[in-house]
């Protein structure tokens, strides 16, 4: 395979289409602000460098080791791409990452893009960004909170947007929260470990090799960064405060799951336009449906196979 | 005499996506025997190369290093006894440190510490970089990383040398330091290359591959000489 | 690499290829919302739903193999689903009993673990169909043209243009690494190294192709800038889409719009 699936890309089907949507509207805006910032600090360069760093994560995510026997740990990148290129970048770096695994890959769904969107390309990165700064003003711009906070940045970045993940799927109904939390948490803890240990190795050999990329911090953009490392943060602490709560109490957000929104709603409302409408000399009206569905498939199905079969006809005459 | 070092019978491979790269192919190289290996570009040389190491492995056909058969079982020895120079040096290069990139083979064997030291010091100093351990390699010259990239595989004391392109890229200081290196190594050698000069001064034996298939095999003197079989197969006389 | 890796089927001409960009785009897009939004156990309505999407997988004259084994991608999430059956109440349907625990599992919670299932099945079908026959240049300009930022398109596809440069760069890397992965003669050697120590290294390797592509992005920068790159995302003007597949696509949009009132009337019923 190409790349590593984690088990964080939620494919379709897995979120009702309220979770999926409201996910799509906290993501957009958030990726217009980067892409906007972006623009801001490299200016025309913008396009080159983000494409050719987005195509390297990607290409990252295939490099693993052996953790033992079959097992095997691999980058995932948000955390090394926010230490190296600054939150704003690494959201718009990780958005084309999660885009181009979505749309081509099918490794993630289309309508649950904008919710992998926010896990992978928004949560990770402002979370990785806060660890790291807070680790970094504690310890003072000491050279080992590089490796430290690369580290925790990793680990932290992993392991809330599992939580968040999670916690998707209990809303959607899909997965109940007290199996949900425990398990994308107790798997991601793991994860998290690895993508600490490559984070620290990568960012290792770049600060050999080229420090000065990761000495931004004078750079006057850091300073207006703060609503990232805020916002990181609480987004952190609301989801490690939410997730156990969640967990303790499914059926809280089993309850969101079953008012699912609008759509219920609406089909309540449909229902009253809707006259009772029964079909005629039909007694089993489930077996009928189900019938009646068989022989649409049937219909739809060999006036497909027809018409291919007449093209190929027309194709070899 | 010995057992050959290299021994491979009627090699075939064909990539995934179908394409047949290697055909037919029977090569022997005998302990200590320096060998080139030239041939238009695509001929199927860094094929032939990978497969020693066991990283291609072979569709039918025997291949045997120092006796042993490539295959699953032996795998881990045979990647000891064949080190495998890559064409571009980057590729090869991936730690902090010139010390941590030689060090990989003898590490990851199992060896204790004091002997990987040793082990990286003797390979360094082979290559006449004894004192660029703690540099990154990152920032080197291209001739400097080829040599880096010898000793890393110098560290696994190989028996076998198998360098894909070696001299590709290098200015005429770094490759005459090169080929000196070469010169000096005691290895059975096969060496993949379009740098026929350097062939004439430094193998006493030439493979000439084209489209997967040895078409020659000789004394380089003789190979050299030989304008028809050059010109038929991409290649000029030095 | 090649792209055809990924794609051996892009370049058919099968009805389905031909079709504009944009038209199987939104079409898609419509069919996996309509998915998403058919009420668990329609069964009647998600085999016509599955139906359409094999329909949509003849027409494009790829074996229907490629895509079911394209389509098991999304199988190891259904993990997350499995609980379902014990966790949803409702009608009891079996009951397992290890020990002292018990589980119920009820009817509803089957149903909703299998509709869950299904659409993630026929989504994700429908989703390869999409890119199978789709070349990606011209998914991109349908991206375009459903208003997505021109820049965040344009870094998109320079993203494209260098993934498989990257890509093979990772396997060069990580080929040099088996290379030496080697085991000693000497006995009692155990070979691999620590965890943290193989960690590290593809750290290692990770930062370097990080690095690596920051410098080469300067460079296709200085590339781009040297043939008059001043900036601004230009993109040529997009070609209108032929009035015939206006029509095709509007008839599908109304057929899924039919199915969903479909499905909300087999359900109130
Ligand atoms: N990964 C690959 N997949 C398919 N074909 C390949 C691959 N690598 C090399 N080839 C093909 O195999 C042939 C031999 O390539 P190679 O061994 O690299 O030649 P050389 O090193 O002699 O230039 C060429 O035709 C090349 O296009
Ligand atoms: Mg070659």
């Amino acid at each position: 395979m190409l790349f590593a699936p984690t088990p964080m890309h939620i494919p379709d089907g897995f979120l009702s289409t309220l979770v999926a949507v409201i996910l799509w509207v906290l993501a957009v805006p958030v990726i217009a602000v980067s892409l906007r910032r972006v623009n801001r600090d490299l200016g025309e360069r913008e396009v080159p460098v983000m494409g050719v760093l987005a195509a390297a994560i990607f290409a990252g995510q295939m490099l693993n080791f052996t953790v033992t026997g079959g097992t095997s740990g691999h980058l995932i990148g948000g955390a090394l791409a926010t230490i190296v290129l600054g939150p704003w970048a690494a959201v718009l770096v990780m958005t084309c990452v999660v885009a181009v695994q979505a749309l081509i890959f099918q490794d993630g769904g289309l309508l649950a893009l904008g919710a992998n969107l926010f896990n992978m390309a928004i949560i990770a990165p402002f979370v990785a960004y806060a660890v790291y700064r807070l680790i970094q003003r504690v310890a003072n711009g000491r050279s080992w909170t590089l490796f430290v906070g690369g580290f925790a940045a990793a680990w932290a970045s992993v392991f809330v947007a599992s939580l968040a993940t999670a916690l998707q799927l209990a809303a959607s109904g899909t997965s109940p929260a007290n199996v949900a939390v425990p398990a994308m948490a107790g798997i991601h803890a793991l994860i998290g470990i690895g993508e600490g240990l490559i984070t620290t190795g990568a960012l290792a050999l770049i600060f050999a090799a080229r420090r000065d990329l990761l000495q931004r911090d004078a750079a006057p953009s850091t300073r207006s960064n703060t609503p990232v490392w805020v916002g990181g943060g609480l987004l952190a602490l609301a989801l490690v405060i939410l997730s156990p709560l969640a967990s303790a109490h499914p059926d809280g957000l089993e309850w969101v799951a079953e008012q699912k929104g609008f759509i219920d709603t609406a089909q309540g409302s449909l229902y009253n336009v809707i006259p009772d409408y029964v079909f005629p000399g039909i007694s089993n009206e489930a077996a009928a449906t189900i019938l009646a569905g068989i022989v649409g498939a049937l219909i739809v199905l060999g006036a497909a196979v027809a018409l291919t079969a007449s093209r190929r006809k027309q194709a070899k005459a | 005499m010995s057992q050959p070092s290299v021994e491979i019978v009627d090699l075939h491979y064909a990539y995934p996506d179908g394409h047949s790269a290697l055909s037919a192919v029977h090569l022997h190289l005998h302990p200590g025997e320096k060998v080139a290996l030239v041939g238009p570009n695509g001929a199927g040389k860094s094929t032939l190369l990978l497969h020693l190491n066991g990283i291609l492995s072979h569709q039918t056909g025997e291949l045997r290093i120092c006796g042993l058969d490539v295959n699953a079982k032996n795998l881990g020895r045979v990647r000891a006894l064949v080190g495998l120079v890559f064409q571009s040096p980057d590729d090869q290069l991936f730690s902090p440190t010139v010390f941590d990139d030689v060090a990989f083979g003898p590490i990851y064997q199992g060896l204790k510490p004091a002997q990987v030291d040793e082990r990286v010091h003797a390979a360094l100093s082979q290559v006449h970089m004894e004192e660029y351990a703690r540099r990154v390699s990152h920032h080197l010259s291209v001739g400097e990383k080829k040599r880096i990239a010898l000793a890393t595989v110098l560290a696994m004391q190989p028996e076998v040398l198998a360098l894909d392109e070696p001299s590709a890229g290098l200015d005429p200081r770094a490759r005459r330091t090169l080929i000196h290196l070469l010169s000096e190594m005691p290895q059975t050698m096969l060496v993949a290359t379009h740098d026929l000069p350097m062939v004439r001064e430094l193998f006493t034996r030439t493979v000439v591959m084209d489209q997967g298939r040895v078409v020659a095999d000789g004394p380089t003197a003789q190979i050299l000489r030989d304008a028809a079989l050059l010109e038929a197969h991409g290649l000029e006389m030095p | 690499m090649h792209v055809h890796f990924l794609d051996p089927y892009q370049d058919r001409p099968s009805l389905l290829h031909r079709l504009d960009a944009r038209v199987k785009l939104l079409a898609a897009l419509a069919f996996i919302l309509t998915t998403s939004l058919t009420p668990p156990g329609i069964w009647a309505v998600y085999l016509l739903l599955l139906a359409g999407v094999v329909a949509a997988e003849l027409l494009s004259d790829i074996p229907l193999g490629y895509y079911q084994k394209r389509a098991l991608l999304a199988l190891p999430f259904i993990l997350a689903a499995l609980p379902l059956p014990f966790t949803v109440s409702g009608t009891p349907l079996w009951t397992v009993s290890l020990g002292a625990w018990s589980l119920t599992a009820s009817q509803e919670g089957v149903v909703r673990l299998l509709s869950i299932a299904f659409k993630s099945w026929i989504s994700l079908q429908a989703a390869v169909v999409l890119v199978s026959t789709t070349a990606f240049p011209d998914l991109l300009m349908a991206l375009r043209a459903l208003r997505l930022p021109r820049l965040l398109v344009a870094i998109i596809g320079l993203m494209w243009r260098y993934l498989f440069v990257m890509v093979d760069e990772a396997l060069r890397l990580m080929r040099a690494r088996t290379a030496r992965s080697g085991e000693s003669a000497q006995a009692g050697l155990r070979p691999g190294g620590s965890v943290l120590w193989r960690a590290r290294v593809a750290g290692g390797m990770a930062g370097s192709l990080f690095l690596r592509s920051i410098e080469r992005s300067d460079r296709i920068y200085m590339a781009m800038l040297a043939r008059g790159y001043d900036g601004e995302v230009r993109s040529s003007s997009t070609p209108r889409v032929p009035g015939r597949e206006w029509l095709i696509l509007t008839l599908f949009l109304f057929l899924l719009g039919a199915l969903l009132a479909l499905s909300l009337l087999l359900r109130a019923s």
